[in-house]
């Protein structure tokens, strides 16, 4: 009895607000829009009976889903944020490796005091983290101010409101997801190893590549899969740092809903863009099991 | 030590540079003197006392507290109940699709989940305002909770809790005398982590907000739209301050929970040898 309580109450809840509403959005990515409250047809009349049922499975279509395709709007913005996404990823990666490395390589009495510099970024606000460059990039902003100060340049560069801004924002918000798997790995690797190699002939740059660097992949690609997963469908960054030609989903989808007010087509663009997901979630969830069944 | 180099320092050096260094130009600029919030025009705390007198971001931050309250306390009830279920319920009927539902919501876009839940506040007729924010912000952060928790809980030496059976304690008294100070650290931290999820929340509660409630991060986002606002470099300065002060406050306490547990072990173990 207690044991059923323990399973139902949070079973209930997330059946009750996680599951039907993704249903609803199926459902309704299956639907037409109206001029009515809701603003879609059919609503489910249940006091119809058998044939009011039968009529509303009757009138769902693929037709939003055919209008993705037809419209290139949809499509180029899957994939300019697949894009940006992946980019962003490497330019993280880039810079988040020689970081993670030497928080490794550090005094051991100094790495609890990195890891939590590291960390502390995860508990400032995203949106302010974000908006702090905004008076960075813009065309009066400090980094232009900087470069003409120093007579690097004449002219400000147009940084905000470009792809550009966007991948800095990325990177910059997602770098500690990059760190801290990289470092994990990194910390557990055995130095004798690298001793053995050099021993044994390898220069230091290749007894990196050769043996550092393999022996961190898993901590690679997870930081990658952390970046890249919620990078795609972000909504903040692109509307604060991108221009009106950056195009990424998550943006196109709130547009659709609270500018447009095209529910079921909205809905459309939510079930593919979770499609698109599945495939890098399946991905680092296979990566994460191997992690274990090494560690076990 | 043999392999720190000059290479490692310098990437430590700019890594961490590119981490603060925006918050902290932020933070000087909050002190700016001038409207025009690229231009230095002095040391000035006027942004502050417009920001305190400016009771819209004074509403919004009261709303955005008490949503984070509510919220962060239900999920970590539901999230602890959760794990408990993931680590030791065994089987039972649908405990794939509960996993499921518990690891969804981690990968799951913010637009997709507001929008969601969205339509079905519409579909069931319930008034938007704080309670819809708050079951929203309870579904996604009890799933957070209860990944911390039941890392805790897998750790955890069941026999215990079998030792407090044995000696006559309910099952619930077992849980509140035995394992619940055992588990304190996670769940303290997973109600934090709610916590401060919620505070910071702007895609979900737009979608599941009404008219009647605007959170602190609406707020923001409106206003900096269009660009820096001083007001706004204030606020995110108020709220890197807290965000520092209640992490290292946290640190010092762990460190110094570990120091006196460390010398009660010595202490047990002199006393037993």
């Amino acid at each position: 009895m207690r044991r059923l309580v323990l399973i139902a109450v949070p079973y209930i809840w997330l059946l009750a607000l996680f599951l039907v509403p993704f249903i609803i959005v199926l459902k309704i990515s299956l639907s037409d829009i109206a001029l009515a409250i809701p603003p879609y047809t059919p609503t489910l009349d249940l006091s119809g009976g058998w044939s009011a049922i039968r009529d509303f499975f009757g009138a769902l279509d693929f037709e939003n889903f055919v209008f993705l395709t037809t419209d290139d709007l949809y499509w180029r913005a899957y994939l300019s944020s697949l894009r940006i996404a992946a980019i962003s990823t490497l330019i993280t990666l880039a810079i988040g490796y020689p970081i993670a490395y030497a928080m490794a390589r550090s005094a051991p009495e100094w790495r609890p005091t990195l890891l939590m510099l590291v960390i502390l970024p995860f508990w400032t606000s995203f949106l302010i983290r974000v908006y702090s460059w905004m008076g960075i990039l813009s065309s009066e902003g400090v980094l232009n101010q900087f470069l003409i100060g120093i007579g690097l340049i004449d002219t400000p560069l147009q940084i905000l409101s470009t792809n550009i801004a966007v991948y800095i924002g990325i990177v910059y918000t997602y770098l500690p997801f990059m760190i801290l798997p990289i470092y994990a790995t990194l910390e557990k690797m055995d130095e004798s190893l690298l001793e053995a190699a050099e021993d044994l002939g390898c220069s230091r740059l290749s007894a990196f590549w050769l043996v550092t660097i393999p022996l961190s992949k898993g901590g690679i690609i997870a930081g990658c899969f952390l970046v890249f997963i919620p990078a795609i469908g972000e909504f903040v960054i692109p509307s604060l740092l991108g221009g009106s030609d950056t195009l990424m989903i998550g943006k196109v989808l709130w547009e659709e809903f609270f500018s447009n007010r095209d529910w079921p087509v909205a809905s459309a663009v939510a079930i593919v863009l979770l499609l698109i997901l599945i495939v890098p979630i399946v991905l680092f969830q296979r990566n994460e099991q191997k992690a274990r069944e090494a560690e076990g | 030590m043999r392999r720190f180099s000059w290479f490692n320092a310098t990437s430590l050096t700019l890594g961490f540079a590119f981490l603060y260094l925006p918050m902290v130009i932020l933070v000087i600029y909050s002190f700016n003197a001038s409207k025009l919030v690229t231009v230095w025009a002095g040391f000035s705390t006027r942004w502050y006392v417009e920001l305190f007198q400016d009771q819209e971001f004074l509403d919004a931050a009261w709303v955005t507290v008490r949503v984070a309250v509510f919220s962060s306390t239900i999920a970590t009830v539901l999230g602890t109940m959760a794990a408990s279920v993931l680590v030791r319920a065994g089987r039972f009927r649908g405990r794939t699709l509960f996993s499921g539902m518990i690891y969804a919501p981690l990968v799951m876009p913010e637009v997709i989940t507001g929008l969601s839940l969205l339509l079905l506040f519409i579909g069931i007729g319930l008034d938007r305002g704080i309670f819809t924010i708050v079951l929203a912000h309870t579904t996604f952060s009890m799933c957070y909770v209860s990944v911390v928790v039941s890392s805790r809980l897998a750790t955890f030496d069941r026999s215990l809790e079998e030792a407090a059976l044995d000696l006559g304690c309910s099952p619930f008294q077992a849980f509140r005398l035995v394992t619940l100070p055992i588990i304190a650290p996670a769940v303290i931290s997973g109600w934090l982590l709610a916590f401060t999820l919620s505070l910071d929340d702007l895609v979900i509660a737009s979608f599941t907000t009404g008219p009647s409630a605007t959170t602190l991060p609406i707020k923001i986002f409106s206003a900096v739209r269009l660009g820096v606002s001083p007001q706004i470099n204030a606020l995110s300065t108020i709220m890197i301050a807290i965000v520092a002060v209640g992490v290292i406050t946290a640190s010092l306490i762990t460190k110094r929970a570990a120091v006196t547990q460390a010398r009660d072990e010595q202490a047990a173990v002199r006393a037993t040898g």
